[in-house]
């Protein structure tokens, strides 16, 4: 990661100089494009839409970038807002068979802890469903449900509790 | 100082007592409402004739408390007695009468012939008709001493009640302590009164559902410590473990058949959560639901001719019940739009459930006969209710701010008592069979 931004900063440092060296010149003698172009195409940050390149996990600008999915009360369908973030990890998962990944679902606090369980793996579920119409395949996925044993905010309102109602994609493998 | 403040007091000292010992956290126990019709019986401090060394809680504070707790008694304070009697001969029931009470107990505690443990010998009386009602030596084993004062607590319950006592018997519960990467999870048990707490497994990852055999001797649970839920069984007394279940999905809800030989679990393996029993001797599984739906929280009437179990089948979670051979299981909770964690009583017509409506949660009784909800608690997130052995209380886990206590109703709903750790959560109550 730091290599590829030291990389790009180096880039662009040197775009930026080839500019200012070339522009008083440029009438009477076109410089012809700098070498480095084919570098910069691979190097510098990835097509945040190609789902399919590992770089894209800490691209903010990528889908690939986001994990957790969050859900309504007591539902377990994936909210059309998600389902692109779903479709990314599938494209990926479904290009690199060494992919291996974990989907742990949970629930709020509401209601009983062993009913939770059931809720957190339905919803790990539909994600799993969605992820393998998709391409993945059955062995690279797997749910584990922790109900409402691990909450991400304690607090018993509406706010945490739409936190805490999630499918989080763990990667246990890239 | 009333009854209260004394029982107050010590619990205080114990809980210091027990935490220079390294011993964990244990519970403190308060009335959060009362009863008014309460009986008032004078438990005399007994008479220490025993070769041992006389214990920090004296038997007269034992069972006054345990009496006190169950909301149907008034004890009254031993620094009102204006007289302790130590035999029939010397009590003086005008006297009584005049202090207002109706019950009086007297006793001694001695060192039995054999030298082996100790003997509680005691008497109750009704105070207006001067009658004996009651006169029992009950003997216990060396440091069972609280164990024998519960056991007269229980005898005394019984013979005013008619209704045994369960003050000699044990409760479990999971603590959670600690924040983020040292959160810490334990299987406790203790004594029904909150002492005595014994770390029956401690784990960094999440640990849930404890469930007694019908012996007392074993808890099953649900410990996440592989990754994933898996069930075990343990025998509270040597520690020995056996893993259960820990197949693909969950693996959650144990729960003994009433003659311990099965257990009932829902478990994940086919793709959906489903009710299946197990036999304890073959580990032959038998899966009883089959449904896409949520089927979990299964549980063994008392006579053992049902399995009741929460079911979102019909939409919302409902408590459904099916034979544990198998058939067509049929819906038991009525109203409401979440019932769920069934804890059947002893006489096996009523069942306490979490009991939902909008963000609220409540431990309510359903009667199956009548068909009707006795809302116990006043919530907000009340769940997992257990029954004492007796019937008389259920036990359940609710929330202070964002912490989590345990707090025990009298069936009827009047009486409220608080069960609380010095630290941490304390949740998922499970009450113990009578251990006789």
């Amino acid at each position: 990661m730091k290599t590829v931004w030291q990389l790009t900063l180096a880039m662009i440092i040197a775009l930026t100089l080839t500019a200012c060296k070339t522009t008083p010149e440029a009438v009477t003698e076109p410089t012809p494009e700098p070498e480095p172009t084919t570098d910069v195409d691979t190097k510098a940050a990835p097509d945040p839409h190609d789902f399919t390149d590992v770089r894209n996990f800490d691209n903010p600008e990528s889908l690939l970038s986001k994990r957790v999915i969050y859900f309504d009360f007591d539902k377990s369908s994936v909210r059309p807002e998600y389902r692109g973030i779903v479709s990314a990890h599938a494209a990926y998962t479904a290009a690199h068979s060494s992919a291996r990944v974990t989907l742990e679902g949970h629930a709020d606090e509401r209601g009983t802890r062993e009913y939770n369980l059931g809720l957190g793996e339905r919803r790990g579920n539909a994600v799993m469903g969605l992820m393998s119409a998709q391409g993945a395949r059955g062995s690279q996925l797997v749910v584990v449900s922790y109900g409402e044993e691990r909450p991400t905010c304690r607090v018993s309102d509406d706010h945490c509790w739409s936190q805490n109602r999630r499918v989080e994609i763990v990667y246990t493998a890239r | 100082m009333t009854v209260t403040d004394k029982v107050k007091k010590l619990f205080i000292i114990l809980t210091i007592l027990l935490a220079s010992n390294a011993v964990q956290a244990q519970l403190q126990i308060e009335i959060i409402s009362g009863n008014p019709s309460a009986l008032p019986i004078a438990i005399v401090p007994f008479q220490w004739q025993d070769a041992t060394p006389p214990p920090i809680s004296s038997m007269d504070e034992i069972i006054s408390g345990d009496l006190y707790r169950s909301g149907l008694f008034k004890p009254m304070d031993t620094a009102d007695m204006m007289e302790r009697p130590v035999d029939e001969e010397s009590i003086r029931f005008g006297t009584w009468r005049l202090l207002k009470v109706d019950y009086i107990v007297i006793g001694s505690v001695r060192t039995p012939v054999d030298g082996q443990g100790h003997e509680l010998v005691y008497q109750l009386f009704d105070v207006h008709t001067q009658e004996r009602i009651l006169s029992q030596i009950t003997t216990v084993g060396p440091g069972d001493l609280r164990y024998g004062a519960h056991r007269v607590a229980d005898a005394i319950y019984e013979a005013l009640t008619g209704v045994p006592g369960a003050f000699a018997t044990r409760i479990a519960y999971i603590t959670a302590t600690g924040l983020g990467s040292d959160l810490h999870y334990e299987l406790v048990v203790s004594d029904a009164d909150g002492f005595a707490p014994q770390s029956v497994v401690g784990s960094p990852e999440p640990l849930l559902s404890p469930a007694w055999s019908p012996d007392g001797k074993k808890l099953a649970y649900v410990s996440f410590e592989k990754g994933n839920s898996a069930i075990y069984m343990q025998d509270v007394a040597t520690g020995s473990r056996e893993l259960i279940s820990s197949g693909k999905g969950i693996n959650g809800a144990p729960s003994f058949s009433p003659d311990g030989r099965k257990m009932a679990m829902a478990l994940s393996h086919s793709g959906n959560l489903e009710i299946h029993v197990r036999d304890m001797a073959t580990g032959r599984l038998t899966q009883l639901t089959q449904h896409w739906a949520i089927d979990t929280e299964p549980v063994w009437a008392p006579d053992g001719k049902y399995i009741y179990f929460t079911s979102d089948r019909g939409g919302k979670p409902q408590i459904y019940r099916v034979p544990p051979t198998g058939g067509n299981p049929e819906r038991v909770t009525l109203e409401g739009d979440y019932n769920a964690r069934a804890s059947i009583a002893p006489d096996g017509r009523r069942i306490a459930v979490a009991h939902g409506r909008g963000n609220e949660y409540r431990i309510a009784v359903w009667d199956i006969e009548t068909e009707r909800f006795t809302v116990l608690t006043p919530g907000v997130l009340d769940e997992s209710p257990s029954f004492a052995p007796n019937g008389s209380m259920v036990l359940y886990a609710t929330r202070e701010g964002t912490r989590g206590v345990l707090s025990a109703v009298s069936a009827d709903g009047n009486v409220r008592q608080r069960l609380i750790l010095s630290e941490g959560d304390v949740r998922e109550p499970a009450w113990s069979p009578v251990i006789r």
